[in-house]
Formats: structure tokens, C-alpha cells, sequence
């Protein structure tokens, strides 16, 4: 089998520039490459066009990025959580492209997928549709999205192996499956880490073939956004 | 009397059919679940890949793997499915997912709704909103029926940056329920107590009234 496994986060991480393209996977703070992050945010790299479905929070997630200024351009759906984002987008220092949700998903899927552009109604008739191609299908228009792909995609899984297989929990997988598949380079890291041949390969979410590189994570903070519970009767 | 919040989520409960899937939006919506009638099957979609959507865990079952769209953690039922945003878009764009759910700021007598940007104010994002009104078959806005400077969010045009066009089939506010027809929108049922000179007043698109105007069954 093909090795994936990188020794230590500086190796995972090997090749990470200035004024690239970067991918996250997560959403709000679930499943969030919470090492790969906490790890560039100690590095001298600027001018980043960061692709993540939100912006983390003002001290967890891109929010560390975001204090250091590394961020040029922010391309996400839904940005509400973080008070040194909007300073910064508001003082016209952070560039964001916001785009709908479900768009974000399919433009990174189509990306990995090698489908270049796609028809989709999701934001005709809005300030989405600006300057995009028009088409009508089935009698009802449609706008054109472009793929996105990046020159490192992050992710972060439950489970993988040394091939780079992965397994997700929960709501954790979100927008790393499609992630993982429209990086040039795609970093994955795990909670738990196994020898190739230990994960049923019916149980498997993401191919090996779309991770070039794959770690443990030393630790998960696994932060929650929104703790909301009900108490027992 | 207007209804409260709660009110609005139980008329909006009224909606719901059997054996459909429903996508609720944050807000008023996220409480229709509390009041589903006895006898209807429904499973809750949340956008960032989960249907089968359960209750609030209770103190101390919370699980940081899993949550709602609203980021509130959250549990799954028998019967659950987990997936990922791509397939979790594909359900509601190719409208497996029958009926959403969502709060708005203003909706406008075509259908229009306005629900994601106060230019220079809130710059937040439209989340899964646009893709959710641009395929949805059926769409349920629920709101209170004026903001809180008192101005009328049931408007003859959006004044505000628009989250899909032509989309929105019934309005739920705390006065009245409003059906969104070509001619614009019809007022279906009113708040009890509420009459429809108060729901007029309350108003800026034009209302379309037709015989007697029943009070909703709260």
C-alpha cells in the first residue's frame, strides 16, 4: 500500500507559502483541523486566500489566523462568530467572498471531481449572481458556478489509516470529504491513527487516493460553539 | 392577541405532513419541533449533514461531533443518517427535503424573501439560506410581522439585499398567516383576537381579502 504518513506536523505541513490557497474543512468549530491550524498560525506566512465554510471564533479555529493578519482573503458562507473578522472585513483589510452554503460545497466536490463549472438556482435574482453566466433549465434559471480548488486542502477525520483512508463522526465530516478532494496537496489529520488493513474498507468515507499526507494530532480541544441541552424530568 | 413566539412555531406545526422531510432555519423555526401533531412522521434535516435530528442532549451527553446548523449541539434519533455537505445540499437542491422553514427580515408580495445582509450593519452570510429558497417546493416564513422600530416586514418590494426570488409560499407572523398568490399576498387566518384593521395597519404590500377571515387555532 501506498504510505501517507507524514513523522510530524512540520512535515505535514512542508511546502505551505505566502499568498496561497488554503482549505479547511469544518463546520463552526466541528471538525476542524485543529492542529494544521495551530500550527500555521506560528508560522511567517501571509497573504492567504483561505476557503472554510466559517471563520472560527475570535481565539479557536481561522480566528488565530485572523489575529496575525495572515489572511488576505476569506471565501465562506457564514461568518457571524467572530468580532475580529468583521473589524477587519469592515476596515476593508480582510477581502471575503461570501457565497451560499451549498454552492461551497458542490464548487469544491466539482474541483476533485474534475467538473470545472456548474448550473446551479441557488443565489439567482441576488448579489451572488453578479457577472455569472444565466441558464435556463426546466423553466427556471440558473446561475454559473465556477470549481474551487486549492493549493492545500486541511481536514481533519475520527479515524484513518497509513494510506490515508479516513472515517468521520458525527457532524464532523461536513465539508472535509469534499475538501479533501480538491486540494492539491490534502493534509489529513486524525484522532487515531492505524496500520493499513484495520478499518473496514466498507466503512470508509474518504479514499486514500484523495489524502497525500496524514498525522495524528497531538491533541483535541474539540471546542463547542453552542452547548444547548435539556435537563432530565 | 398577537402570538408569541412559541404560537407562531405551533400554527407553523399545523403545516406539517406526514412522512415529509423538513429543514428548519434558527430562530422561530428551530421551535416548530416542539410541537409536532400526534399522528405525523416527520424527519428533520440540518444542512450540515444530519437527518433524523433529535432533541438537546441532556447535561452532560453533549458531543462536540454533533451538531446542528445553528452550531447547538445536538442528538440523533433511530434511524439517523450522517453525510456531507455536498449530499446534504444535493437533498435539498434536487428537493427531497419537502418543506423548509426560515425567518426572514422581509418578504416581499411576489415571493421575494430578504433574510441574510443589513448593508454596513450585519455582514454575516447567507449559510445555507439561498440554496434552501432557491429549491425548496415549499417554503414557510416565520417572523413577527413588524420590526422593532414597528415597520412593516410584509412589504410590495424587498428593501434589502434579497435571499431568493419568487420563492416564498405562506408568511406565519405573529398577527396573521398570509398565502403568497400571483396577485399577491391573501390573508388567511388572523392572530385571535386580532382584527383585520390591526393587520392592515400592520402592513405595507397590499392584502388580498376574501369573505370572512377565520382566527388561527392556537
Amino acid at each position: 500500500m501506498i504510505n501517507k504518513i507524514v513523522d510530524n506536523i512540520e512535515k505535514a505541513l512542508e511546502g505551505v507559502e505566502s499568498n496561497m490557497t488554503f482549505m479547511f474543512g469544518g463546520f463552526g468549530l466541528s471538525g476542524i483541523p485543529e492542529n494544521a491550524i495551530a500550527s500555521l498560525s506560528q508560522k511567517e506566512i501571509f497573504g492567504l486566500t483561505c476557503i472554510s465554510n466559517n471563520a472560527g471564533v475570535d481565539d479557536f479555529g481561522l480566528g488565530l489566523l485572523l489575529q496575525r493578519k495572515q489572511i488576505k482573503k476569506m471565501i465562506s458562507s457564514y461568518v457571524g462568530e467572530n468580532a475580529e473578522f468583521e473589524r477587519q472585513m469592515l476596515s476593508g483589510e480582510l477581502e471575503v467572498d461570501l457565497i451560499p452554503q451549498g454552492s461551497l460545497a458542490e464548487r469544491c466536490r466539482a474541483a476533485g471531481a474534475g467538473i470545472p463549472a456548474f448550473f446551479t438556482p441557488a443565489g439567482y435574482g441576488t448579489e451572488v449572481a453578479q457577472g455569472k453566466e444565466v441558464r435556463e433549465y426546466n423553466g427556471k434559471p440558473h446561475i454559473l458556478e465556477t470549481a474551487l480548488s486549492a493549493d492545500f486542502a486541511f481536514v481533519k477525520a475520527w479515524k484513518g489509516d497509513t494510506t490515508g483512508n479516513l472515517i468521520f463522526k458525527g457532524t464532523a465530516r461536513n465539508f472535509n470529504p469534499l475538501m479533501a478532494m480538491a486540494g492539491k496537496i490534502t493534509v489529513a489529520e486524525v484522532e487515531e491513527l492505524v496500520p493499513a488493513g484495520d478499518l473496514d474498507p466498507n466503512q470508509i468515507h474518504t479514499p486514500g487516493i484523495f489524502v497525500q499526507r496524514i498525522f495524528q494530532g497531538a491533541k483535541y480541544e474539540k471546542r463547542i460553539e453552542q452547548r444547548t441541552v435539556r435537563t432530565k424530568k | 392577541m398577537a402570538l408569541d413566539k412559541n404560537q407562531i412555531a405551533q400554527r407553523i406545526a399545523q403545516e406539517l405532513e406526514h412522512n415529509t422531510y423538513v429543514n428548519l432555519g434558527i430562530g422561530i423555526p428551530t421551535l416548530v419541533a416542539n410541537y409536532i401533531p400526534k399522528g405525523i412522521d416527520i424527519e428533520f434535516q440540518s444542512e450540515n449533514g444530519v437527518l433524523g435530528m433529535g432533541p438537546f442532549p441532556f447535561e452532560g451527553d453533549e458531543d462536540p461531533d454533533l451538531i446542528n446548523a445553528g452550531k447547538q449541539t445536538i442528538t440523533t434519533l433511530d434511524g439517523a443518517a450522517l453525510f456531507d455537505s455536498s449530499t446534504s445540499f444535493a437533498m435539498i437542491r434536487g428537493q427531497h427535503v419537502q418543506l423548509t422553514v426560515l425567518g426572514a427580515m422581509e418578504v416581499s408580495e411576489n415571493g421575494d424573501i430578504a433574510n441574510w445582509k443589513i448593508p454596513g450593519k450585519m455582514v454575516k452570510g447567507m449559510g445555507g439560506a439561498m440554496d434552501l429558497v432557491a429549491s425548496a417546493d415549499n417554503i414557510i416564513v416565520a417572523m413577527m410581522h413588524t420590526n422593532r422600530a414597528g415597520e412593516s416586514k410584509i412589504l410590495k418590494k424587498c428593501t434589502l439585499p434579497i435571499t431568493g426570488v419568487n420563492c416564498v409560499k405562506k408568511v406565519v407572523t405573529n398577527l396573521a398567516v398570509l398565502e403568497v398568490t400571483e396577485k399577491g399576498f391573501k390573508l388567511l387566518e388572523r392572530a385571535p383576537g386580532v382584527s383585520i384593521e390591526k393587520i392592515k395597519n400592520a402592513t405595507e404590500a397590499k392584502l388580498i381579502i376574501e369573505g370572512e377571515v377565520p382566527e388561527m387555532n392556537i
